[in-house]
């Protein structure tokens, strides 16, 4: 029996203002708990709120990047439920009138394949507050729970896609593609550690061929790709699993741990809360002009997808590669700076890719804290192409600069690294190099030239040993293709 | 000093027959006598009041008098007032000290007017008799065995009975004009969006506004005055400018067409308060007004809009109230639910419970469309019949309510009577018109109330047909039994 896998997502993006989505409150993360929290946050009675512009515009914008059509008026509604952190007793948010209408993304596999997923819907609302269940204690030693509601009134859009996805894998590149539209266009920090975007998931499977969608289920608030998968992939085995055994899937809301790679469910569909969505009475409609919207679309800098046609077209790079630099703007930028100073955008691709890439994640930093500029990257770019040094020095050179020893040109100099290139001098080495494995130099001769071709490698090792690698070894290959095929005392 | 109107004590002030501390102590002197017999006042602020009023004489004294300057007014418990309890007439709030000002409270504070206590009022501004308050009812001061109406019901017994010459309050569905009517002051509900709501407890924000209660329309124009205006922390508060509301008073009538809905004048309704509203629009035609007969068909669906859409705003209003930031919270709660569940059983009376139980369910799925979609359309409905009839006339009239004060507990086993009590007074709230209410005779020796609806921001008008109204007539000077001592 095979199965399909289908899957929806619902995305929480919080946008990066300055001030909350209806109060002058900061939203800056990690203050002291209910430092940021205004009287509107905290709900006191008579507060009212009042639209953050800011947002509006970050939403719209959103809405233009994916080609979205724009709700010309939306209407902020009231979802009512209890909990501790939602103070108001009901969340502010958008339902029958959202800001953005139905648009659509493409993902790309990493094995090159393209794929559309349509965009259902995005709406503004706020975030709730927090609980906190750790650290607080009554006058008995009794746990007790804190309130946090610094977080309370941050904007977000809450992205809806249909259930278009068939695969953990494409879920995570719908969610990367997500990640690198919105960090691009400048409207969140795409900090997911720090919750800055959120993924639910709706999950359900089917009989291939099957036209009808299964009961689905919701994986709620992962805050990583890597547990985005992994909670996918378990929720997929767990439901196949419990259908072959004649079981059948209950719709309900789960939670995933990903210390444990487990899950359980939270509620079901029957303790589901009756939400009694109204529109707010203290809001009025919001209204989008085409004015504003052209407005918006000029500010927009180019979108991911374009920046990677041009980098393949430009640059000549692999559309692969030219993905993975123009998937995160601050990447982008970093590259096509290196770039342009190293004069070459092939290597400055490999490095960045490469070298660069795996030194932030081994150190766990973003591009925007790279110890190394990309002037500074360019600039040994341009070594390796002038001769300067060779790419293995660069290696060298590379982990210097990034330990602050200076630029590249200064640690070339401080560490002597420049390529030896004066051919009388290097010809001495190699003679002595020949001179000194005698035995080896005389087996050379006598091999067939298949046999050459395996140990010319042996003599190559011994001159850059002598030369600490500073050796030119294309001028290290020639001379010693030279000299070891004359007879010694010749 | 205390049978002077606002508008008279403010001339006696600017001439210096009096300082505004001599007023305030006159004032605080009436209520710690009077008041144990009407509860009007739930807090008194005796001490902020002299410090008030001493800042505005010295201000005064500086050159520097505002609009409201040393003038002793009251504030009803629903707006909250920094440093002092704002308990909305609920044991709910009974222990919550606002920690801001209201913007009508800032206003009238920049103005000079000095505060001397909060007035009693419905619970949560849900009822129309003042019984449902935490604090017991208040009683009418023309009869301290009827109900001064609701549910600014304090702050027009206070005014009736001289304890204050103004006092803010708010209107739902009537809760300015009905409670005027019923202790013969005069009312004033703005057109929503005048006067902003932000620091006003919400009951059910499309329909609540801020309004003023004084002995004469000129004393409402002076209030207003110093009240209306941009604010904006309420995206619902208009940034038009504001009217010169003291210039227009005096305007003759001549011309005015004043507009008769027959939907106010019931077959059933008492001759008696029927006879009193013609009276009133006699003496206006006899000022040159004209009456023109105009229709409100659907005008009586108003009631039953208004406790659909009221109680649903109201049910989601009011579950900020939970007990976890402020306000009431049960003892030893077993765990979240519990503690949620409660302290709000615990901490509301009967009148809003049943209020956020309608509500609630008017919003349940299922039931949206049948009852609060429906109620929004009776809503568009008649507001459009109040414009079609506002091209026709410049203000509408006919009695505020149906009936006279009616005696404390009389109608506690029957809330729907009660409800019907606001059937003249809703339509203005759930089109949003200015209306105000003004005393225009007695039946049984209590007062009957005239109600003047206006068209959108003609505040000035409807209080230059009041103000006209009362200078030619005295029903505004009438003395209820409780502190007529001259």
């Amino acid at each position: 029996m095979s199965w399909e896998t289908v899957i929806g997502l619902e995305v929480h993006v919080q946008l990066s203002t300055a001030s909350k989505i209806f109060s002058g409150a900061s939203t800056a993360f990690g203050a002291e708990p209910n430092s940021q929290a205004s009287l509107v946050d905290l709900a006191m009675p008579g507060t009212l709120p009042v639209l953050n512009r800011e947002a509006v515009r970050k939403a719209v914008k959103f809405g233009l990047a994916i080609n979205a059509e724009i709700g010309k008026r939306s209407v902020f509604e009231r979802k009512n439920y209890f909990y501790p952190d939602l103070p108001k007793g009901y969340q502010t948010t958008q339902l029958a009138e959202p800001i953005v209408g139905a648009g659509v993304i493409e993902i790309q596999l990493e094995d090159g394949t393209r794929k559309n997923v349509r965009i259902h819907h995005a709406h503004l609302e706020e975030d709730a507050g927090k609980s906190l269940h750790e650290d607080f204690f009554d006058e008995q030693g009794q746990g007790m729970t804190g309130i946090d509601l610094n977080r309370a009134g941050t904007p977000l859009i809450e992205i809806v896609t249909e259930p278009d996805m068939r695969s953990a894998e494409e879920a995570v590149a719908c969610a990367r593609k997500l990640h690198s539209i919105v960090t691009s266009i400048g409207i969140c920090d795409g900090h997911m550690a720090q919750g800055s975007m959120r993924f639910d998931v709706n999950v359900s499977v089917r009989k291939q061929g099957d036209p009808k969608l299964g009961t689905r289920t919701e994986t709620k608030n992962l805050n990583s790709f890597k547990f985005m998968e992994a909670a996918i992939k378990l929720e997929v085995d767990r439901q196949i699993d419990l259908l072959e055994d004649g079981g059948t899937i209950e719709q309900e809301t789960r939670l995933y741990n990903g210390d444990t790679n487990t899950a359980r469910s939270m509620r079901t569909k029957e303790d589901a809360n009756d939400y009694r969505y109204f529109p707010c009475p203290d809001l009025l409609p919001v209204i989008i002009t085409d004015e504003d919207i052209e407005a918006l679309r000029a500010e927009l800098p180019e979108l991911p997808d374009a920046r990677q046609a041009r980098f393949s077209a430009e640059y000549g790079l692999s559309d692969y590669d030219a993905g993975i630099l123009a998937g995160d703007r601050a990447v982008a930028d970093y590259f096509e700076a290196a770039a342009q100073a190293a004069g070459d955008a092939k290597l400055a691709a490999n490095w960045v890719i490469g070298d660069v890439a795996g030194q932030l994640n081994a150190a766990g930093i973003t591009i925007e804290q790279c110890p190394l500029s990309a002037a500074d990257l360019g600039q040994m770019i341009q070594r390796i192409q002038d001769g300067t040094i060779s790419s293995k020095i660069a290696k060298q050179v590379f982990e210097a600069c990034w330990n602050g020893e200076g630029t590249p040109d200064e640690v070339i100099e401080a560490r002597g690294l420049k390529q030896m290139s004066d051919t009388g001098e290097l010809e001495k080495i190699v003679d002595q190099v020949i001179a000194d494995n005698a035995t080896q130099a005389e087996a050379f001769r006598a091999a067939d030239e298949g046999k050459q071709k395996k140990m010319f490698g042996f003599f190559v090792g011994q001159v850059m040993k002598l030369t600490q690698g500073k050796a030119n070894p294309q001028q290290v290959n020639a001379l010693l293709q030279e000299k070891l095929k004359e007879t010694p005392g010749a | 000093m205390h049978s002077l109107t606002l508008t008279e004590l403010n001339a006696g002030l600017a001439r210096g027959d009096y300082s505004a501390r001599e007023l305030t102590e006159h004032f605080l002197q009436r209520i710690q006598t009077l008041d144990p017999q009407l509860n009007s006042f739930v807090s008194i602020t005796a001490e902020q009041a002299l410090a008030q009023a001493d800042a505005a004489d010295a201000a005064r004294a500086r050159g520097e008098a505002g609009l409201l300057n040393g003038l002793p007014i009251a504030h009803k418990d629903i707006f909250c007032t920094r440093g002092v309890r704002t308990s909305c007439g609920s044991k709910m709030l009974d222990n919550f000290i606002a920690p801001y000002d209201a913007n009508i409270v800032e206003r009238m504070r920049a103005a000079g007017a000095v505060m001397l206590g909060k007035t009693n009022m419905d619970e949560f501004a849900m009822g129309s008799s003042n019984e449902t308050s935490y604090y017991g009812p208040v009683k009418n001061p023309w009869d301290t065995s009827r109900v001064p109406g609701g549910s600014s019901g304090g702050s027009a017994a206070a005014v009736a009975a001289r304890l204050i010459p103004a006092a803010t309050a708010s209107d739902t569905g009537g809760s300015i004009r009905q409670p005027a009517a019923l202790t013969g002051v005069t009312g004033l509900k703005p057109t929503y969006g005048r006067v902003s709501r932000w620091g006003m407890i919400a009951f059910a924000s499309s329909l609540d506004q801020a309004g003023a209660m004084a002995n004469s329309a000129a004393d409402c124009a002076l209030l207003l005055q110093a009240m209306a205006g941009h604010d904006s922390r309420d995206s619902t508060c208009v940034a038009r400018p504001v009217d010169n509301y003291l210039g227009e008073l005096e305007k003759p009538l001549a011309g005015l067409r004043i507009g008769v809905p027959a939907e106010f004048f019931p077959a059933d309704l008492d001759s008696r308060i029927a006879d009193q509203a013609h009276a009133a629009l006699a003496e206006l035609e006899r000022q040159g007004a004209t009456l023109v007969p105009v229709a409100l068909p659907s005008v009586h669906l108003s009631v039953p809009a208004y406790y659909v859409i009221a109680p649903a705003e109201a049910s989601s209003n009011l579950a900020r109230f939970d007990g976890v930031r402020y306000g009431y919270r049960c003892d030893n709660p077993a765990d979240l639910e519990d503690m949620f569940k409660r302290s709000r059983s615990e901490g509301f009376g009967a009148e809003v419970k049943r209020r956020i139980l309608v509500g609630t369910y008017a919003l349940s799925h299922g039931y949206y469309d049948a009852y609060y979609l429906k109620a929004q359309k009776v809503r568009r409905l008649i507001s459009n019949e109040f414009a079609r009839a506002f091209e026709q006339v410049d203000v509408l009239m006919g009695p505020t309510t149906p009936e006279i004060a009616f005696g404390i507990g009389a109608k506690n086993d029957d809330p729907v009577t009660m409800y019907m009590a606001d059937a003249f007074t809703i339509g203005a709230n759930l089109a949003g018109l200015p209306a105000l209410s003004m005393p225009a005779g007695l039946v049984d020796g209590l007062p009957v109330g005239v109600q003047v609806i206006g068209n959108y921001f003609r505040e000035a008008q409807i209080l230059n047909v009041a103000h006209r109204f009362q200078q030619a007539t005295d029903w505004h000077r009438a003395r209820p039994a409780v502190g007529d001592d001259a």
